[in-house]
């Protein structure tokens, strides 16, 4: 690298500035967005130089979008905690369930095993309105529509079979040896699980419990059908900012703003775990 | 101390038998190595000791009780992996002192964990992640883990596999000496012949899933029970010849590549044998640039010499090639030369079993 010229370097980092820019873009114009007025964002040309307003970040917190066609009642904010309990729940859920049954599936040979874990993977090719009307059918039944429980359990579909896979790999990374080790030492399998296999898997589960954290926050069908107002998300709350008196773009891209951030936040945090080597010279070499 | 013992283990995977019929017993205080060729068995055989496995057949009992089916954590044996197994997220100091604080050994954990890490030379590295170990001291924290609670029985798999030469040579001088520190049954499975030999009391040779001989380590080496066994112990390995041996007033001969070659008939009447092998070991050739009666003509093809010996590439006027080792000589390339050996330093294998001729016991059938 030290041997580039110095046309290599200017090259190179004019296709990093075009890589950014592309990726980056959208999140810089939402994010200039969110501080405009609609008619601000609707001129035409747009400019980058405007005069900042927290009109949109306060109609969100304060709940009362006001517009031409008189006042609106939005409940962002609650959208916002539904969306955090509902994916947090679905993810802690699908944690409890998916890294024990991960750990089967990856050291066992059962019956059936191979069969199992692939229906379950199987649950992320069926396009999710197939299943929904025979489900939000069975859900009036069981009387788990417009429940949390109702929406954390159909999100288990997105969030369960993804740790699973994700999970089952890294434990099939750890040489099993260091497990019966473990236990030669005189601990039990349930000991040699949560302080040998969990800790040694955990870039693994973290990575997965952020994708599925991701998948689950962004989902809108299933809360869409299945649960009414209060108990939305932000991703169907977001409809309500198509108003009788035009779309409120502001309002969106503050909106946007704001739920974007905990993922965001979430992600950089966790991203040095997830690149961490699983196997800490565990093993020889 | 209890004594270790396999009563006709048998053990197959769909249908491939890794252990058939398997009868072992090490006593208390006595080292014994499991030596055989990769993919002989000898691993799938520590590790259903280790209760990893389940055998199919048989009974594996330590101290006269079987532990068939027992959990790992309550058989009391340690154990020496291949590839060190240790756990990566703890250091060396908590690595060795896991089996203590598990059976509960209260406030003299860390006196034991110094004093076993003093006797092998790792107390400068406790501290220490296993990531940040040399190889050689990973090895040594895992066999610090193995012995810290002095186990009834103790299992190493191969454990100076992945270290290299210089610490292996070392390791092999102190190994003796620690293992038989707390009297266990030590099981200790190798691939290297002079590792066996070096540390163990007994050998057991494990080929294709049997033990097809289990001796002290200079009988193995001088009566081989197979041509097998006697292939795997020597390096270079030892020199055969097919031959049909002829009894001649009371005395064996063989022809060799056109000569004839007294051989030796020490534990066996001298009588006709049919089809054998004769095989000498390279060290026993005798190498001379003077013909005689009872000297194989041969041509020098290679001369590699290693360390204090060369190792000469003999091809016969048959076609036939052995090898010699002797200390390095004037004997080049191309020379042409006579070969002989004492008769005592033959050995003799039935060609059709492979079994060693001589030896009543232990005869088997192939």
């Amino acid at each position: 690298m030290e041997h580039s010229s110095l046309a290599g370097r200017v090259f190179r980092g004019v296709a990093l500035a075009l890589v950014l820019v592309f990726f980056m873009f959208p999140i810089v114009w939402i994010f200039l967005m969110s501080f405009q007025s609609n008619e601000q964002i609707l001129r035409i040309p747009p400019r980058i130089l405007f005069e900042p307003t927290l009109f949109n970040y306060q109609a969100l917190i304060s709940g009362q979008l006001r517009t031409t066609a008189g006042n609106l009642e939005i409940s962002f904010m609650r959208n916002l905690m539904n969306s955090f309990v509902l994916s947090s729940a679905a993810v802690l859920l699908a944690l409890l369930l998916g890294v024990p049954a991960a750990y089967a599936f990856a050291r066992f040979k059962f019956r059936l095993g191979e069969t199992i874990a692939f229906t379950l993977l199987s649950f992320r090719f069926a396009p999710p309105l197939l299943v929904l009307l025979p489900l939000s059918l069975y859900y009036q039944q069981l009387g788990l529509n417009d429940t949390y429980f109702g929406i954390v359990w159909v999100y288990q579909l997105i969030a369960l079979p993804l740790i699973l896979w994700i999970v089952r790999g890294y434990f099939e990374d750890i040489s099993p040896d260091i497990e019966h080790a473990y236990r030669l030492a005189g601990h039990s399998w349930r000991e040699a699980f949560t302080r040998i296999a969990v800790p040694l898997a955990g870039p693994g589960i973290a990575a997965a419990g952020l994708l599925s954290f991701i998948f689950c926050w962004n989902n809108f069908v299933f809360a869409l059908i299945l649960a009414s107002a209060d108990k939305q998300p932000v991703t169907v709350g977001a409809l309500a900012f198509v108003t009788a008196s035009g779309i409120q773009y502001g309002q969106i891209a503050a909106a946007i703003v704001l739920s974007v951030t905990p993922t965001l936040l979430l992600a950089l945090y966790a991203q040095r775990y997830l690149v961490e080597g699983l196997s800490l010279g565990a093993v020889k070499g | 101390m209890a004594r270790l013992e396999l009563s006709s283990v048998g053990k197959a995977f769909g249908a491939v038998s890794c252990a058939a019929d398997l009868s072992l017993a090490v006593e208390p205080g006595e080292i014994v190595a499991v030596f055989g060729p990769s993919g002989s068995g000898k691993t799938v055989l520590l590790r259903m000791i280790a209760g990893m496995f389940e055998p199919d057949e048989g009974d594996i009992l330590v101290g006269g009780h079987s532990i068939v089916g027992a959990p790992p954590e309550r058989l009391g044996i340690g154990m020496a992996f291949q590839n060190f197994a240790l756990f990566p997220h703890m250091t060396a100091r908590a690595n060795i002192a896991s089996g203590l604080r598990a059976r509960g050994a209260g406030a003299d954990v860390s006196a034991k964990v110094q004093s076993i890490s003093h006797l092998l030379k790792i107390e400068h590295v406790l501290d220490h992640s296993p990531r940040e170990l040399s190889n050689g001291q990973k090895q040594r924290t895992a066999l610090a883990r193995a012995l810290i609670g002095n186990p009834e029985v103790l299992l190493l798999d191969d454990p100076l596999r992945n270290v290299d030469a210089k610490l292996r040579y070392e390791m092999r001088l102190e190994l003796p000496t620690l293992l038989r520190r707390g009297s266990a049954s030590v099981l200790y499975v190798t691939q290297d012949y002079r590792e066996a030999m070096a540390i163990a009391d007994r050998i057991a040779v494990l080929i294709e899933g049997r033990l097809v001989q289990v001796a002290r380590p200079e009988e193995i080496y001088a009566r081989p029970a197979t041509v097998a066994v006697a292939r795997l112990f020597g390096d270079p390995s030892i020199n055969l010849a097919e031959v049909v041996p002829v009894a001649e007033r009371g005395v064996l001969f063989a022809d060799i590549s056109g000569t004839r070659v007294r051989l030796d008939t020490a534990d066996h009447q001298p009588m006709d044998l049919g089809a054998c092998w004769v095989g000498v070991r390279p060290d026993d050739l005798v190498i001379s640039q003077v013909a005689s009666g009872d000297a194989i003509p041969a041509r020098v093809v290679a001369v590699t010499p290693m360390h204090e010996k060369a190792v000469l590439l003999l091809r016969f006027t048959d076609g036939t090639e052995w090898l010699a080792a002797l200390p390095p000589s004037a004997t080049v390339a191309d020379d042409d030369v006579f070969v002989r050996f004492a008769p005592e330093a033959s050995l003799l294998f039935d060609r059709a079993t492979g079994v060693r001729i001589g030896l009543p016991h232990r005869r088997q059938a192939a």
